[in-house]
């Protein structure tokens, strides 16, 4: 049974939030995912931090740059993940750079995935033409599903072919950016979602990059099935004194 | 068996392994830069540039104490008298003759020493585009005279401040920039980086200098193969061009030195060859110094321009199959190749080019051989480290 497409066939508005493993402490991770479970967000994308991630901006990247000089690597992040499953129902992604999983072994990554009930990935610097040629065998074996971006520049016929293999959702990223919290959605943005939406892919679409508020996500939820938000609740962690009531908080702010 | 595959992979290194957002620019440059470089139009005004704005051909020196000294024959070729000052310039007429065919207006690019940045700002200049370049803080100050004759050129230099401040750094906010800016904007590499078609293009580009050698040493001496051809090696640009036209010709020796830092076994160095290996950095699969966890690591050289935890993947091909061999070098050693060049020949080099000059004494000439070392470039932004190390203004 694949959690995320119940998950995404059965529902509507999904709230997802990507938080850096490891952030603001080394054993946050655990609590931050319980009680964004509890604070009911759909699912999570937790971030594997890497010390040169290129499509982030200057939150994700200080996100990225603590968790590391905390001691966060792949390994420490399976073994706070090793339990997750008896308490996390909620679907599961991690999303990083390529470099330390290829580092820690494909193999090896994929089938840890698999143990702890990881549900998908999304690799942004593997792109899908080298995710088929030499992965694509080894996710589907053990049934984790990769995720594939695409942009306002992306042309149609790619779109259509990342549809057609997608097996999650399709992650649409809202503008030509990289990761950061801005205001507002402009008329270019609304144009390229109508534009994707005309094209009646069979995939489901979550937007992110730059949703941060209950206005964002309330605006591109009437395009897509739902938006993920990071850069605004990584930085709602950076200030926070108390996770679990801020992060409750903060869900409800978007959700409530 | 030197040149990359379609997707660009120099037998395992190479590829493009870069985010979604990056594609549409990428697909884009991989369809248009072999039939634009390779077109007559492009050819004849590439060469008149080169010609008669960077004063090409760069000479072929005869280092006459030099060669009494180790007992043999070299050569330099004189990319530092090039118009800027280093074999930089031989890339960035190129590209930005291929970003002007493909209509783009923004020129950005990253920058170390500083020589692709001021290259890179002359040739902006030079055709009326918008320039920015990306240069590490710690960069900024140790090359200083750069950032001035960059923004004396009219470019704007955006300091990059993660990591080490370096070019690594100044890398990563060039392609951050050219993920916000996909539609106007042409990022102009300085050496043989960075994803596919990068790494054949500046090869390409820079392929002139092994050629003009060829064509010269004929003239001098009667063959046009040398037994040695010695260059150092950043991302690995000077090296690539220095050997390009000699890769079949497996008789010519071909060396490549790394900067070491402070060595190779002390944490504190920049050998990605001797002390890295396989991952991906900014977009190419190839040599890189990383943690066990494949986290990039922080390189360190006293030469901004060498002080890069990865390599082309040229270079990391031309290693693994043996026809090119890669030495390391220590700070030290390069200050020491620097005053060796100045007192003997009058020459005063760029440290990275020092980094060349370093391992003649630590290799076996014979009184026959004929021995090619590619200065890169001249000493002018490197007079403060020389300054420090030698004393010259006690
Ligand atoms: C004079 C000089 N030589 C060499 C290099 C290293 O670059 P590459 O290895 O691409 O030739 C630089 C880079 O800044 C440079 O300025």
């Amino acid at each position: 049974m694949n959690r995320l497409k119940t998950l995404l066939d059965t529902k509507k508005d999904l709230l997802s939030i990507y938080f850096t493993a490891g952030f603001p402490q080394l054993n946050d991770t655990n609590t931050i995912l319980q009680a964004l479970q509890k604070a009911g967000v759909d699912f999570v994308e937790i971030g594997m931090p890497f010390s040169d991630p290129l499509a982030d901006g200057p939150v994700i990247q200080k996100s990225s740059t603590q968790a590391l000089a905390n001691g966060m690597s792949l390994q420490v992040l399976f073994q706070q993940l090793a339990d997750m499953r008896q308490s996390i129902t909620m679907p599961v992604i991690l999303m990083g750079y390529l470099n330390p999983v290829l580092k820690f072994g494909m193999e090896r990554f994929i089938d840890q995935c698999a143990e702890v009930g990881v549900d998908g990935l999304i690799l942004p610097d593997l792109p899908y033409e080298l995710y088929h040629e030499k992965y694509r065998d080894l996710f589907e074996a053990r049934n984790i599903s990769n995720t594939f971006l695409i942009t306002p520049q992306t042309p149609s016929e790619r779109v259509q072919m990342l549809d057609q293999n997608a097996k999650g959702f399709l992650y649409m990223v809202s503008s030509a950016a990289v990761t950061g919290a801005t205001t507002g959605l402009n008329q270019f943005q609304l144009d390229y979602f109508n534009r994707i939406n005309a094209m009646k892919l069979n995939s489901p679409k979550m937007v992110g990059f730059g949703i941060s508020d209950r206005s964002s996500y309330r605006q591109v939820c009437q395009y897509a099935n739902g938006a993920i938000i990071g850069s605004a609740f990584i930085k709602m962690l950076e200030e926070s004194k108390d996770l679990t009531v801020d992060i409750k908080n903060f869900v409800a702010s978007i959700k409530g | 068996m030197f040149h990359p595959n379609e997707k660009g992979f120099y037998g395992q290194y190479g590829g493009a392994y870069i985010p979604e957002m990056l594609i549409p620019n990428i697909e884009e440059l991989k369809k248009n830069y072999l039939e634009i470089l390779e077109s007559e139009t492009f050819q004849k005004e590439y060469h008149l540039l080169l010609n008669d704005y960077a004063g090409r051909p760069s000479p072929l020196f005869k280092a006459q104490r030099l060669s009494d000294k180790y007992n043999t024959n070299i050569w330099l070729k004189r990319e530092d008298l090039n118009h800027t000052g280093s074999h930089k310039l031989n890339n960035t007429i190129g590209q930005i003759l291929l970003a002007k065919k493909m209509g783009r207006q923004r020129i950005i690019a990253e920058t170390g020493a500083g020589q692709h940045g001021v290259a890179t700002a002359t040739v902006c200049a030079l055709m009326g585009l918008q320039c920015i370049v990306y240069m590490g803080q710690t960069d900024m100050e140790r090359q200083a005279p750069n950032v001035a004759r960059m923004r004396m050129l009219g470019a704007e230099v955006r300091p990059a401040l993660s990591g080490n401040r370096t070019l690594k750094d100044a890398t990563n906010e060039a392609l951050r920039d050219w993920i916000a800016n996909p539609t106007d904007t042409f990022y102009l590499i300085g050496s043989v980086v960075g994803p596919h078609p990068y790494p054949d293009m500046v090869a390409r580009l820079q392929a002139i200098i092994s050629l003009e050698i060829k064509q010269q040493l004929k003239q001098k001496v009667g063959t046009e193969l040398p037994d040695y051809v010695i260059a150092c090696v950043g991302g690995g640009s000077n090296a690539a061009g220095s050997f390009y036209h000699f890769l079949e010709d497996a008789s010519v020796r071909l060396i490549g030195t790394e900067a070491a830092g402070l060595g190779v076994d002390s944490g504190e160095t920049a050998a990605s060859m001797a002390c890295g290996d396989i991952g991906i950095i900014h977009g190419s699969m190839t040599y890189l110094m990383q943690n066990e966890d494949g986290q990039i690591t922080e390189p360190y050289s006293i030469s901004a321009g060498l002080d890069y935890p990865g390599i082309g993947p040229l270079h990391a091909h031309l290693k693994d199959s043996g026809r090119a061999t890669y030495m390391p070098v220590t700070d030290e050693e390069s200050l020491q190749a620097a005053l060796e060049l100045t007192r003997l020949e009058g020459i005063i080099p760029a440290l990275e080019s020092a980094h060349a000059l370093a391992v003649l004494p630590k290799m076996n000439f014979k009184p026959g051989d004929q021995v090619v070392v590619t200065v890169s470039g001249r000493g002018d932004k490197d007079m403060k480290a020389y300054m420090e190390y030698f004393k010259l203004t006690e």
